[in-house]
């Protein structure tokens, strides 16, 4: 009975240990302590250095203001579409858009928009020339502007669709329904109305998966390169410059920075509690009032624009990768290529194939590895009784709490310093810090959900523990973790920093891959390779739910909506 | 070779400070002993204490016994007491066929002998040729009878009835219900039944406590 006692542990281990062991990796460099580059004494020069490089400041405010503004946009725009349009046509066809969205990696996304807003881009090729006179693109810089609003609408795009899902989850939970119709009965319009009864107590819910938004915000790598400034970049794309320099002294510098980048983040996240203080103190006074609230019509028609530019961008993004994917001679300003053609495919195909196969293996392993132990725990917690707190939720949320460029850059130092090799195995296991959380709160709430009456009668027939969850509980709960997979390999696919500086630039990813040629500008490699990496974090989630219908085609009683 | 029948011995439930139900007492082959009282009064804990599925938050004392087997400390996959719920709880990604073959004792061996069982099985409640069906298709009644002859096949050697009759229609409960106190009657199982219907505890015939 307690052979699987111990899988909450290891788990533990598994999600943790990484995350430690990189965060002491990068305190040690950052105080001058790094043998293999022949530093052996503390000392504060690494962080003198830090200090003394020009860019420090502008990186700083940008990795803040880039950060806090996606968080707060993403956030509003949530809110706006929930409040104005939930139980509508219009928020169902949003919903359904909901999986495809979030599974589009951040890379494609941010590439799509970058083809579309680029002065040479659908957007200005749809107005020009007969509206705006430009015969030749425009001379100005949209993508990559200095103020990084380019990133924070590749940010936008895709953390929309994860606050929504996280929103909708909460929504089930809380009885906003009638709370709804309660405010409408006395009189508040719609959007008033939710956001002064049903928000506060969603909000709760999805503060986690915020401070998530806002964190990985202000420290992604993969979106700041392809979207976001350039002299100076955003001080996650600096540290791992260095991390990336032949110059092994560097390293020091992108510790301290990686240090000052978690202090940063913490500082951040901490004013954004204070705000949300501030913000609930404001609603109270503002309750108080009584006021019914206006222009509600007028805030549902942005909400929905909202969400629907949202959609738009990331489809109309992807479609471009396409377009550019097979183009021939594509002249300016026409909308369409002048031809069509498959050269691009031909001489990327063979490379394409064993980057696809690499990605492949480590997603299916990470994946394999993080539903064996999620599955553990929640097997573990069912049998013996257990009940998860609020402070083991934190601790599933916890890696994806700590900016990824604070201890990734420790974890390749420290790996580097005890000798071990970089490669697949390690990169593997940083995934599998990412992936399991995803894995883990995807499968949780279905598996928990389960009618235990099922596992009462198939016992009392004498089935043992195992029968029970290998005949009867993991059939039935087949479409759950179907879903919990596709998650899975979705993050995994979608990793960018951790497989570039975990293994050591020897494990190539379609997400590395792509993200590298961000600097080159071939239009035609990027829209192939951006639509291979979205294929592959799109197909498992096609898989997962079509496996489940053909599977269980004659079983009415598992087919739900 | 003890006592034949269900007996439960100086059964007390308690939640922390606060004492649930104490009962003592002893239910003989083919008898049906009604359960009453009003919800949250501790029925289906009683029966969770009976089966082996007690929550951690509750404490009991007192011991279980089956035919003079002390069942108290057994595993529910090893106390043989079949359990039927308001809801018939068929698994849904199996067919009819083979949710009566995972009631069926392993003791049974032989692809064909066990298949040839489940006909039977299937004939005795009029559902013969219904072995490959999808659950989902039955209608309500058909449903009770499945879930009852799959309890029945893994030939237990007491009965729990939980609300067992509450969700079907008049028509079909009396039907049911008939049924299930033949087969416990003619198998001589101990039988406790909990319910809040009044017309459940006449049709038992037995005795009725209150708690």
């Amino acid at each position: 009975m307690q052979r699987i006692a111990w899988l909450p542990a290891l788990t533990l281990a598994a999600m943790l240990g990484p995350v430690l062991a990189g965060l002491v990796g990068t305190i040690l460099p950052a105080l001058g302590y790094f043998p293999a580059a022949g530093a052996d004494r503390l000392t504060l020069e690494p962080l003198q250095d830090l200090l003394a490089w020009p860019g420090l400041p502008r990186a700083t405010w940008l990795s803040v203001s880039t950060g806090l503004l996606a968080t707060g946009l993403s956030l509003a725009i949530v809110a706006l579409i929930t409040a104005g349009w939930i139980g509508t046509r219009a928020f169902r066809a949003l919903e359904r858009l909901l999986s495809p969205l979030l599974s589009v990696p951040h890379a494609a996304a941010a590439f799509g928009i970058a083809f579309l807003i680029a002065p040479s881009g659908w957007v200005v090729r749809l107005i020009s020339p007969w509206a705006t006179g430009w015969a030749q693109p425009p001379d100005v810089l949209i993508v990559q502007d200095p103020w990084g609003l380019a990133m924070v609408a590749g940010l936008v795009v895709k953390e929309v669709p994860f606050l929504m899902l996280m929103t909708l989850a909460a929504l089930g939970q809380t009885d906003a329904n009638r709370a709804l119709t309660v405010a409408q009965s006395l009189g508040y319009g719609r959007i008033t109305g939710w956001m002064r009864t049903v928000f506060p107590r969603i909000y709760a819910q999805i503060r986690l998966p915020v401070y998530v938004v806002l964190v990985y915000s202000m420290s992604v790598v993969d979106v700041a390169v392809i979207l976001g400034p350039n002299t100076p970049p955003t001080l996650s794309v600096q540290i791992v410059r260095w991390m990336n320099d032949p110059d092994l002294a560097l390293r020091l510098q992108a510790a301290a920075a990686a240090l000052l980048q978690l202090a940063l983040v913490l500082a951040t996240v901490t004013l954004w509690w204070l705000a949300e203080r501030a913000v609930a103190w404001l609603g109270h006074r503002l309750i108080a009032t009584g006021a019914r609230g206006r222009a509600d019509r007028m805030q549902r028609q942005l909400g929905l624009c909202a969400g629907a530019a949202v959609a738009a961008a990331v489809l109309l993004g992807l479609l471009s990768l396409a377009v550019w994917s097979v183009a021939g001679f594509w002249s300016y300003p026409d909308l369409l290529p002048n031809s069509l053609t498959l050269r691009t495919w031909m001489r990327h195909g063979p490379d394409l194939w064993t980057t696809a196969l690499e990605t492949a293996v480590i997603a299916v392993t990470a994946t394999g590895l993080a539903l064996l132990l999620a599955l553990g725990c929640l097997e573990a917690e069912y049998r013996y009784g257990l009940r998860m707190r609020t402070g083991g939720l934190f601790i599933l949320y916890l890696p994806l709490l700590v900016p990824q460029t604070a201890f990734l850059p420790g974890l390749q130092t420290l790996l580097l310093s005890i000798g071990a090799d970089a490669g697949r195995g390690p990169v593997i296991a940083t995934h599998l810090v990412f992936v399991l959380p995803y894995v883990f709160l995807s499968l949780g709430d279905p598996f928990r959900a389960w009618d235990p009456r099922y596992g009462t009668i198939a016992s009392a027939l004498s089935a043992s523990p195992d029968q029970v969850l290998w005949r009867v509980r993991l059939p039935m709960l087949l479409a759950p973790v179907l879903t919990a997979c596709a998650v899975g390999i979705a993050v995994s696919v979608g990793q960018y920093l951790p497989t570039l500086l975990v293994g050591g630039g020897r494990v190539q990813t379609l997400t590395t891959e792509a993200v590298a040629l961000a600097a080159g500008g071939d239009r035609r490699a990027i829209g192939v390779h951006g639509l291979v990496q979205t294929l592959a974090a799109l197909l498992p989630f096609a898989a997962a739910v079509l496996l489940p219908t053909l599977i269980w085609r004659n079983r009415r009683g598992l087919r739900h909506g | 070779m003890g006592e034949r029948g269900l007996r439960l011995s100086q059964i007390c439930i308690a939640r922390g400070e606060a004492i649930l139900l104490e009962l003592d007492l002893h239910i003989a082959p083919g008898e049906v002993l009604t359960v009453m009282g009003p919800s949250g009064a501790g029925k289906s804990t009683l029966l969770s204490l009976i089966i082996g599925t007690l929550r951690r938050d509750f404490n009991a004392a007192g011991r279980v016994l089956l035919d003079g087997r002390d069942i108290t400390d057994l595993p529910t996959a090893k106390r043989r007491v079949g359990i039927l719920f308001q809801d018939d709880l068929l698994f849904p990604h199996l067919s009819v066929g083979e949710n009566l073959a995972f009631g069926l004792s392993a003791d049974v061996k032989g692809r064909a002998i066990r298949r040839a069982r489940v006909e039977t099985a299937l004939d005795e409640i009029g559902l013969t040729g219904f072995a490959d069906r999808d659950p989902a298709t039955l209608s309500g009644g058909q449903k009770a009878r499945v879930a009852l002859m799959r309890m029945l096949l893994s030939e237990p050697c007491a009965l729990l009835l939980d609300e067992a009759f509450s969700r079907l229609d008049t028509a079909r409960r009396d039907q049911i219900r008939a049924l299930v106190f033949d087969y416990a009657s003619r198998r001589g199982l101990p039988t406790l039944m909990v319910t809040h219907d009044m017309a459940d505890a006449r049709a038992a015939g037995g005795k009725v406590i209150q708690i």
